[in-house]
């Protein structure tokens, strides 16, 4: 039910792991040919740190550290492949579930972690030069598509792009769902991106599923085709393969960067896990279902790659204990977490002061105070 | 008689069961609705009862939900829409305010538009952004709309039921913290109208005034103060558009003191409206000023600040106290 058509996508591992790029992927194989192994190693590890973390996340979030964690289990293909397809000067737009992308951008995960244990709202700032133009997270579904072409359009009024420097032209990347496709914010976001000829690449990872809602309840069509009446080309992409996702990402961000308009990416991929921790997916998704994509996992088919191009086990072993280093600092940090100070809230609102800010927070000051040394608030 | 003792959820499922047996014009839809029963389970087993016809699973997009309850209820359907959590309402924010509000008035006051619009809302439960508002004000304020939240399972049960079965567009707003605890509900006979306040505790010192969640909170001070040696009276507002001030005057013009809480900002709220209207009517009654006890004006904080932002029993006492020191 929630199988939705395919049609021959881009796609350079096999499920197997063989490299064996399918007709559509020709155009993209240059792109992947430029990869060295130690990329090819970087990819692995980053999608088996990240995998790590999720669990981790998971696990925080069971012992009642974390309000609530949103899985990214088995989006890590698409994440990792797509996340080193853009350039670091490019800007990134991600909805919720995309860490593996905020940790490659060089978000400090304990940051997100912060988000989830409700400490923030995001709370980081894209224009902090270490985290390579990583825009906070967006809950609502849908709205970031619309940010992402604004800033698409100011790098194409401030003319920033189509210089022919690639290294210093721009483009953004906007992330979201096969739900989100939905939200008229999208189709809105793609009308304007068209119109402007923005230098942008739309990427919507397709995990089959918008909670308990299958894809085919969203579209009809598969949604690599969401842009054409738009005016948006698209290109269907196996998610899970993450040589496939960084080839086609990393081209179309190219060809937006040098002035080519807009472009739309779906990426084929599967949320393994739960929608999100207070999520049962027993209630509407079957096990076959579940089955199937576990086969199609984007670890064990690179590692399937990499093992036949002579990776040793020390190597694979390495990534593991550096995996379980990286969940246990983050896991000790989490715990480290202090509660907020109460007169943060009303210094978060405007960036200039204001009248009832200034009231209220004498206000809570004075009330905190009547309750003396021991009543006080947490 | 047939009483049940049921959480809040149970109650508007229950709700909604009757209303769709009833009536085959009744329709609900939403995201997540069908198959899962929505986030909070309140439409659990109706897609398998009444069919994917009478319980729609949607695409994931507010506006067009609202957008084509409308155009169902033209064609004489009785939508009931779910929006998923508070903050999510937003997008359909056009398809509430300038088209479902103004439809009837645009036809000369003949056409009905019978829409549900159920609102999960309020904080309490330690969710992340967007999923703990209280944005009735924005509601309250566009004429051609109906607003409404009942505070207990009881309320729950019948109110959806005389919601759907209003000519006028309503919103139904659901104390989502107030979703499970059990309350007992008379499944033979309601007592109250659906626009109708309620005196949920009489006492003859203080009116505190609330809808929703608050309701529960009131409650609590009210029966502190009483050990303090205060006699507090508690309003149920229940019907937030229109407020029915019969009970609330009468209140007031016996106490002299009155304090309106909600979880909801202070700023242009429906808090802020009361107090006006009580001060306008009931001048010449009132000993003290009427005390609004709010949200803090900011976006509501992450959750580990919810219980600095959400007004409780001790917040709503220091008003007691202030009104009393006049
Ligand atoms: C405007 C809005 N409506 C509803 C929700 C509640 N919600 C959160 S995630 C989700 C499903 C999103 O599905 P999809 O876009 O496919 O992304 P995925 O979660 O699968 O990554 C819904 C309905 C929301 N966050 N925002
Ligand atoms: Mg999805």
């Amino acid at each position: 039910m929630a199988e939705q058509k395919t049609e021959p996508m881009v796609q350079l591992l096999g499920a197997d792991g063989a490299f064996a790029p399918t007709a559509a992927a020709e155009e993209f194989v240059p792109y992947f040919d430029k990869l060295t192994e130690a990329d090819w190693k970087k990819f692995y590890r980053d999608m088996v740190v990240i995998r790590r973390f999720d669990a981790e996340a998971i696990n925080l979030q069971r012992q009642g550290q974390l309000a609530l964690w949103v899985p990214s289990h088995g989006q890590e293909g698409a994440q990792v492949g797509s996340a080193y397809g853009a350039a670091m000067h490019d800007h990134v737009f991600p909805a919720y579930r995309e860490h593996a992308i905020a940790m490659i951008r060089g978000l400090d995960m304990v940051d997100l972690i912060k988000q989830f244990k409700g400490l923030s709202h995001g709370g980081w700032d894209f224009r902090n030069p270490e985290l390579h133009n990583l825009h906070i997270y967006t809950l609502v579904i849908g709205s970031q598509a619309l940010h992402a072409t604004g800033y698409a359009m100011g790098i194409a009024f401030d003319g920033k792009y189509a210089t022919g420097n690639r290294d210093k032209d721009e483009a953004v990347i906007v992330y979201f769902g096969d739900g989100a496709t939905s939200q008229g914010d999208v189709s809105e976001a793609f009308v304007f991106a068209a119109s402007y000829q923005t230098p942008q690449v739309f990427f919507i990872q397709n995990n089959h599923w918008a909670i308990s809602v299958p894809v085919s309840v969203q579209a009809r069509v598969p949604l690599y085709r969401r842009g054409e009446g738009f005016g948006i080309p698209g290109t269907q992409v196996d998610g899970n393969d993450v040589f496939a996702s960084y080839a086609v990402t990393a081209k179309l961000m190219d060809d937006a960067r040098s002035g080519r308009g807009p472009a739309l990416i779906e990426a084929h991929t599967y949320r393994i896990g739960a929608h999100t921790s207070s999520d049962d997916p027993t209630k509407y998704r079957n096990e076959s279902e579940l089955d199937e994509w576990i086969a199609k996992d984007p670890i064990s088919r690179l590692e399937a790659f990499l093992r036949d191009k002579g990776a040793e086990n020390s190597f694979f072993e390495g990534v593991t204990e550096e995996a379980a280093d990286f969940a246990a600092d983050v896991r000790k940090r989490t715990l480290e977490l202090t509660g907020l100070d109460p007169m943060q809230l009303f210094e978060k609102a405007y960036t200039e002061p204001h009248p009832r800010m200034r009231e209220q927070s004498q206000w809570l000051a004075q009330y905190e105070a009547s309750f003396g040394d021991d009543g006080g608030l947490a | 008689m047939t009483i049940e003792n049921m959480p809040m959820v149970k109650a508007i499922n229950a709700g909604l069961r009757a209303a769709l047996a009833k009536d085959d014009r009744v329709l609900l839809m939403g995201e997540d609705i069908g198959t899962l029963g929505g986030v909070f389970r309140v439409t659990e087993g109706l897609k398998n009862e009444f069919g994917s016809n009478r319980v729609l699973d949607t695409p994931l997009a507010e506006s067009a939900i609202v957008g084509t309850a409308i155009g169902l209820a033209m064609r004489g359907y009785r939508p009931v829409c779910e929006i998923q959590f508070d903050g999510f309402i937003y997008p359909a924010f056009d398809q509430i305010t300038s088209q479902l509000a103004k439809m009837t008035s645009r036809h000369e006051g003949e056409l009905p538009m019978p829409v549900v619009i159920r609102v999960p809302y309020g904080g309490h439960i330690g969710a992340v952004e967007h999923h703990q508002e209280s944005n009735e004000a924005y509601f309250a304020h566009t004429a051609g709309l109906r607003l409404v939240s009942p505070s207990n399972p009881h309320d729950a049960y019948w109110m959806i039921q005389e919601a759907i079965e209003s000519q006028d567009p309503v919103l139904f707003f659901e104390p989502k913290s107030r979703y499970w605890p059990k309350g007992d509900v008379n499944l033979s006979a309601n007592d109250i109208p659906l626009h109708a306040s309620r005196i949920a505790r009489t006492g003859t010192d203080v009116t505190l005034i609330g809808h929703g969640a608050m309701v529960s909170v009131l409650l609590q001070a009210a029966e502190i103060a009483q050990e303090e040696g205060t006699s507090v009276e508690v309003v149920d507002l229940r019907s937030l558009s229109p407020v029915d001030y019969g009970p609330i005057l009468d209140s007031v013009r016996k106490t002299g003191r009155a304090v309106v809480a909600q979880e909801a900002p202070q700023n242009v709220s429906l808090g802020s409206e009361i107090a006006a209207t009580i001060t306008e009517r009931a001048f010449y009654s009132l000993e003290a000023p009427v005390v609004r006890v709010s949200g803090f004006d900011v976006p509501f904080p992450p959750a580990k600040l919810e219980t600095i932002y959400l007004p409780d029993a001790d917040r709503v006492l220091d008003a007691v106290d202030r009104v009393l020191s006049y």
